[in-house]
């Protein structure tokens, strides 16, 4: 893959600074249409179409066996049984991952409440409703794993019936240690020990899954149009389980209303629905309910750290344990696995800080739960947090300042190796805590929580250090052992005869504005103004194979091929503005829509050299190929952006409710394309690690019935409770990505736990209380202050 | 099971006559999207909650999928393909949302400037605790919000200072005409 | 998502209301504001085979003085109560409480009678009636008018003393004098969500000595809980501008926290409800007085 990487030339960045897109604020290409009421999401093309909707029967219960599924005559019934599709089955290729099937529609057994079991078919969502609602389902129950305890106690039930090498319903047990470690641990100074854990999450999109397929009457080519971030990835998982080749199916993702990794992994319910419409030959919706979305529709970071690390005592940490759980739930999901969480929380601690010596212990646990999948920062917000509560807890204990300690820490020379084996490519580590300091006045807040204290009213404050792994290509990948192994992104950019320019991605953005931030990359590289330039993505007709969007990685990627094959098309521009101007082309510079000859009024507009490249083709130098068009592939390392957030928070001990007053991220993204997209990302990304360390939290009875089916019962954060989040900025070029630009997709909701968690814990030190599970909900504070109080009087 | 239990209704949205057949059983937002042909209100959670359905009854910001179409039957309903100016320009409150990056993957948009839009329209120099009020009534995922605050705060200087142009006629001394 | 087929069914008076209800009283439901019952409905938790839609008699819409008492009106809409004027405790009183429900789309559309009828644990007008004493209107073909006290009104959780073929007409509520100070604080989780528990206090002084006293909570039992221990606490207590002293309303809330026994659920355990009682009985103490200062202040 190297052979893309032939780095832009310095001449040509500098001769368009006066120009430069990359780096400005401009309104995104994306919005017009969705102000407006003109956006096409899945839900309305089934609108405008006159198709069968489909509605799943889901199981009720955790874990049983199937005992029939009936319906009334006239009801349109689809079960396991009618299916010839082949299971899903989602590969590790790791010695102690042991493949589970996922069924497309549950077949004998039943594994979670959410489970599909069979569909019907209405004229409408409320006709298929209707019928639903005549189907009739028998299930024996069955005992049901519904915790890590459960799971791991003797004799527990099978989730499934399949022989792992350690324990049983144990999916994945992975270990690493450096050499040194044991001696680092021995010789260590003090050994402080931790233990966070996080709730079931659900990424929540406004926007719940969608599916609409069509067969083309004359091919009978399947269209499938979703809610997807992987088209070009789910077509092959679909194809797999369909028995059919690729070229037979088209994946399409409009535009779509969120997704943060819960629109990743191939829907089950998308081969139910190709299954019917080919059988039918007429098209089918399915428009998945808010209800479904929180059964079915993936969880994720249900998380248990331990972490104990050894500290000399002027607080350098030496050597760092890791013994982490993952409830996992029930099925892994295609392509990333169930491993996905328990692998990255192993391999990417210790976050920022340097620390020579590591042993990880991680296991990802099956339940009779919903299975999980990313959801952003996958397994980052627990682990930051498991590290940032670390590095409070020795603090304290070594009578260190929390700045101080995380400044002796934090990586400081750059590359760095973990001993995981990540690069740290250059960072700002220090600098971003320096800001961090400058920024907040520490010594403000303390008065501020000194005088509120004498009200009993509670303040604290609270910090992260982290850093946001991003723009991972295969290389990567592969260390994770992955049986389908992403990381490159390809792109093919060409002129139309009018001078467009064209540009056809792998990467399937849905909200971060990429048609926007790719057009200014592409501008520069050409010297067109960005509203020339089309991008055209998530349509696996039009684009070339590509992973798609997610792990914060479009913008680094699909942003590098484009800059790379921009620099391709700028040369063969200035190969025909040459010839028509008769000089060297090396004294063509592009700019303003003409190419032109450096230091004199000579141009020729780049819209003449698109027509004549089409039109008049006998004219062109020499070697150059009729058109305008250029393929380039970028395949980087990855790159880390890094961050420091400071919360500030009140406590009311009464109630337990906690307030955000004041919330700082300093961030260090690199280059920033377009800055306003940059903070809204991050922004984002706060507010959803808000509702992870204060609100959201979906909970299973003992039986195994989810009880939080409704926005009644999840929270999401509202405008009420997130606060105004200012950002600053650092700018640290590194050279592991072509355009300087880092992701930063993540990072927002990898720091707020931490940063919330240790300033409640700051706040509530007077009481002696701590909390240490997220969402540290106002229950859980009072309990731990009413612990505390406990403590106090037993020890009176 | 569901013959005969459709029946006619007429729908103004948006100022335009919609003569359509439905089930009493179908919401109003359900009705302006597959019967009117008007999909930018979207559905969020049809329960009410998320408030990605909001659009107005009479001026007045209700949740589509709470209502049902029949119960709209001589009201004026107005949706967000409503709130563009007829030569497509686009309304203060759009205007102001790309301007602040007030939206990233649309769906909850709709509700968000339909609701802002009908507050800023009774009450033109809100606060910014009123708004963090009147908003947190719709969820959105992508942004965080306070792009959507700090467009609508945007919006309302813009559209209060059109009515303070439109209120104040250029004869009047100065000084006597207050809009607020 | 969507309701099961129903059968519509518009009236434009109570009486027509009342004729519609009388066709078949166990399958009927009235549709006000809807915004409890459709949820309902479109998760097909209700299901009712015939809606008689109420929100075009007017004659149910409103607000008025009638002799000692102000009568609502049974679809006059949360909105219309947040901002109703009057400087007195009670006009205070409710708008206090209406801007808590839901966010301003369920406040525009819900009304004040569908709160009452649907008897949610977490309504803030089944509290408010509660504490006020209700007088409760209702109104049936067979069994004609009814006046209810709200103390026998609320049953049990979604349940009333209302029968089915009844509907609710309208509320009277007594108007509340300079004696009175009246407050109302509730706990969510966040901005506009159904409260875990809430506090509504009223009382009446004279000559700075609290008379009577109503401490009602929400949140704690099925339907409103008069909590009589923190009343007696409060009786014959000093009252003075700033409320009574803290050492009291702290006693009071010991009391009600004592007194009550709630069901634990996934939104709050016993001892966290029993925590919030605690913290909410002095708030809405303080916020009594702060009303009346406040009110009399702008007189």
């Amino acid at each position: 893959m190297a052979c893309a990487q032939t780095t832009p030339t310095v001449e040509s960045t500098k001769s368009q600074a006066s120009q430069a897109w990359v780096g400005r604020t401009i309104p995104r290409v994306e919005d017009p249409p969705l102000l407006c009421g003109q956006g096409t999401f899945v839900a309305d093309i089934a609108a405008g179409d006159n198709c069968l909707y489909a509605a799943f029967i889901r199981s009720s219960v955790a874990s049983g066996r199937l005992v029939s599924v009936t319906a009334p005559p006239g009801v349109h019934l689809v079960v396991a049984a009618d299916l010839t599709a082949k299971p899903i089955r989602p590969l590790l290729l790791r010695p102690e991952y042991v493949p589970i099937d996922m069924p497309i529609l549950a077949d004998e057994v039943v594994r979670f409440v959410g489970e599909p079991v069979a569909a019907v078919f209405g004229r409408t969502q409320a006709e298929a409703e209707d019928a639903a609602e005549q189907v009739q389902v028998e299930i024996d129950r069955l005992p049901a794993v519904v915790s890590v305890a459960d799971a791991l106690a003797d004799g527990a039930p099978l989730v499934h019936p399949v022989h792992f090498p350690t324990d049983p319903n144990v999916a994945i047990d992975a270990r690493r240690e450096t050499d040194g470690f044991h001696a680092a641990m021995k010789a260590a100074d003090r050994r402080i020990s931790i233990q966070v854990s996080c709730g079931r999450q659900s990424a929540m999109p406004m926007e719940a899954r969608a599916s609409h397929v069509s067969i083309d009457r004359s091919t009978g080519r399947i269209t499938l149009t979703t809610t997807a971030q992987m088209p070009h990835v789910i077509r092959t998982g679909l194809c797999d389980s369909l028995g059919i080749p690729e070229d037979q199916l088209r994946v399409v993702v409009p535009d779509v209303g969120g997704a943060f990794g819960a629109k990743q992994p191939l829907a089950r319910e998308d081969v139910v629905l190709i299954h019917v419409a080919r059988q039918l030959g007429r098209s089918v919706a399915w428009i998945e309910t808010r209800e479904e979305n929180f059964l079915a529709a993936w969880h994720s970071r249900e998380q248990v750290y331990q972490l104990t690390g050894g500290f000399s005592t002027d607080g350098t940490l030496l050597c760092l344990q890791s013994e982490i759980t993952s409830d996992v739930g029930a099925y892994s999901c295609y392509p990333v696995t169930f491993g996905v969480e328990a692998l990255m929380a192993m391999n990417e601690l210790p976050g920022p800080y340097a620390c020579p010596e590591y042993s990880g212990h991680s296991r990802a646990i099956l339940t009779n739960k919903c299975p999980v999948a990313p959801y952003r920062g996958v397994a980052r917000p627990v682990l930051t947090m498991a590290m940032e509560r670390l590095m409070e807890v020795a603090a304290a204990e070594l009578g260190l300042g929390r700045v101080e300690i995380r400044l002796k820490n934090v990586v400081k020379e750059y590359p760095h190796r973990q001993a995981t084996g990540f690069v740290i490519d250059p960072s700002s580590h220090v600098e971003a805590l320096e800001q961090a300091v400058a920024a907040t006045d520490f010594d403000a807040h303390a008065r501020r929580k000194e005088e509120a204290a004498k009200h009993g009213r509670l303040l604290g404050i609270g910090m992260s250090v982290f850093s946001e792994s991003s723009g991972f290509g295969t290389s990567a990948f592969a260390e994770r052992k992955m049986a389908i192994t992403p990381g490159y992104e390809k792109v093919q950019m060409s002129f139309d005869p009018s001078g467009n320019v064209v540009l056809r991605i792998g990467a399937s953005p849905h909200g971060q504005g990429l048609r926007t931030t790719l057009s200014q990359i592409v501008a520069d590289e050409l010297g067109v103004d960005p509203s020339r330039v089309r991008v055209i993505h998530s349509d696996t007709d039009a684009t070339p194979y590509g992973w798609g969007t997610f792990a914060s990685r479009s913008l680094v990627i699909a942003g590098g091929a484009s800059k790379l094959a921009g620099a391709k098309l700028r040369e063969q521009i200035k190969a025909i503005a040459a010839s028509m101007l008769e000089c060297d082309a090396r004294d063509i510079r592009l700019r303003d829509g003409n190419a032109e000859v450096t230091g004199t009024s000579v141009r020729v507009s780049i819209d003449e050299i698109a027509r004549l490249a089409h039109h008049n083709s006998q004219l062109l130098p020499e070697g150059l190929d009729v058109g305008l068009d250029a393929t380039a592939t970028y395949d980087p390392k990855g790159t880390f952006s890094n961050s420091v957030h400071v919360a500030e928070v009140e406590v009311d001990p009464a109630t337990g409710q906690t307030t955000i007053l004041r919330y700082l991220v300093i961030e260090d993204a690199g280059v920033m394309v377009n800055p306003q997209i940059v903070e809204g990302q991050i922004r984002g990304g706060v507010a959803q690690g808000i509702g992870n360390a204060l609100y959201e939290e979906l909970l299973y009875d003992e039986r195994g019935v989810l009880t939080t089916t409704s926005l009644l019962d999840f929270l999401p954060p509202t405008m009420a409770e997130v606060p105004t989040i200012e950002i600053q900025h650092l700018e640290t070029i590194s050279d592991f990505t072509v355009t300087g630009a880092k992701g930063v997709g993540e990072g927002g909701t990898m720091g707020a736990p931490a940063a919330i968690l240790n300033a409640i814990n700051d706040a509530l030190a007077s009481t002696g209380g701590a909390v240490t599970h997220v969402p540290a909900t106002p229950q859980r504070v009072r309990e731990a202050i009413r612990q505390a109080q406990r403590g106090k009087e037993e020890s009176a | 099971m569901t013959e005969n239990r459709t029946r006619t209704v007429r729908l103004q949205v948006n100022g335009e006559r919609h003569e359509v057949n439905l089930e009493p059983r179908k919401s109003l937002a359900d009705a302006l999207r597959e019967d009117c042909g008007l999909t930018g209100t979207h559905l969020g959670c049809e329960h009410g909650v998320c408030g990605t359905c909001t659009v107005l009854v009479d001026g007045k910001p209700v949740r589509g999928c709470l209502i049902f179409a029949v119960q709209a039957e001589g009201r004026s309903v107005r949706t967000v393909e409503g709130l563009t100016g007829d030569n497509n320009k686009l309304h203060p409150v759009q205007q102001a949302f790309t301007e602040h990056h007030g939206l990233q993957c649309g769906f909850c948009t709709p509700g968000f400037v339909v609701l802002a839009a009908s507050y800023l329209e009774e009450n033109p120099r809100p606060t910014e605790d009123e708004l963090r009020e009147v908003l947190s009534s719709n969820l959105c995922r992508c942004t965080g919000y306070q792009n959507i605050l700090d467009a609508v705060m945007s919006a309302a200087k813009v559209m209060d200072g059109d009515q303070a142009t439109i209120a104040t006629p250029a004869n009047e001394p100065s000084g006597t005409s207050t809009t607020g | 998502m969507k309701p099961a087929p129903f059968d519509y069914v518009q009236v434009t008076s109570v009486a027509e209301a009342l004729d519609a209800l009388a066709a078949d009283p166990d399958q009927s439901k009235l549709l006000a504001g809807g915004q409890s019952l459709v949820p309902m409905m479109n998760f097909r938790l209700a299901r009712p085979a015939v809606l008689i839609d109420i929100n075009r008699a007017d004659e149910l819409n409103g607000v008025a003085r009638d002799g000692g008492r102000l009568r609502i009106g049974a679809t006059t809409r949360h909105l219309q109560l947040q901002n109703l004027g009057g400087d007195d405790a009670l006009s205070s009183l409710l708008r206090r409480a209406a801007v808590h429900i839901g966010h301003l789309p369920i406040r525009t559309v819900g009304t004040f009678g569908g709160s009452l009828a649907h008897c949610d644990a977490a309504s803030e007008w089944c509290l408010v009636a509660r504490l006020l004493d209700a007088e409760i209107s209702t109104a049936s073909r067979e069994r004609g008018v009814r006046t209810i006290a709200a103390e026998n009104f609320f049953q049990s959780l979604f349940t009333t003393a209302m029968l089915p073929d009844e509907m609710l007409t309208a509320v009277a509520l007594p108007l509340l004098d300079d004696q009175h100070h009246a407050g109302f604080v509730e706990f969510a989780r966040r901005a506009g969500d159904f409260a875990i528990v809430s506090a509504a206090v009223l009382v009446r002084t004279v000559d700075g000595v609290i008379r009577t006293a109503r401490v009602c909570l929400g949140g704690v039992s099925s339907v409103p809980f008069r909590s009589s221990a923190a009343e007696a606490v409060l009786l014959g207590q000093p009252w003075s501008e700033d409320g009574c002293a803290a050492r009291v309303s702290a006693a009071a809330a010991d009391a009600a926290a004592t007194e009550v026994a709630p069901t634990g659920d996934m939104h709050g355990s016993e001892d966290f409800r029993r925590d919030l009682v605690r913290a909410l009985v002095p708030r809405a103490l303080a916020q009594a007085a702060d009303s009346t200062r406040n009110r009399m202040r702008s007189r």
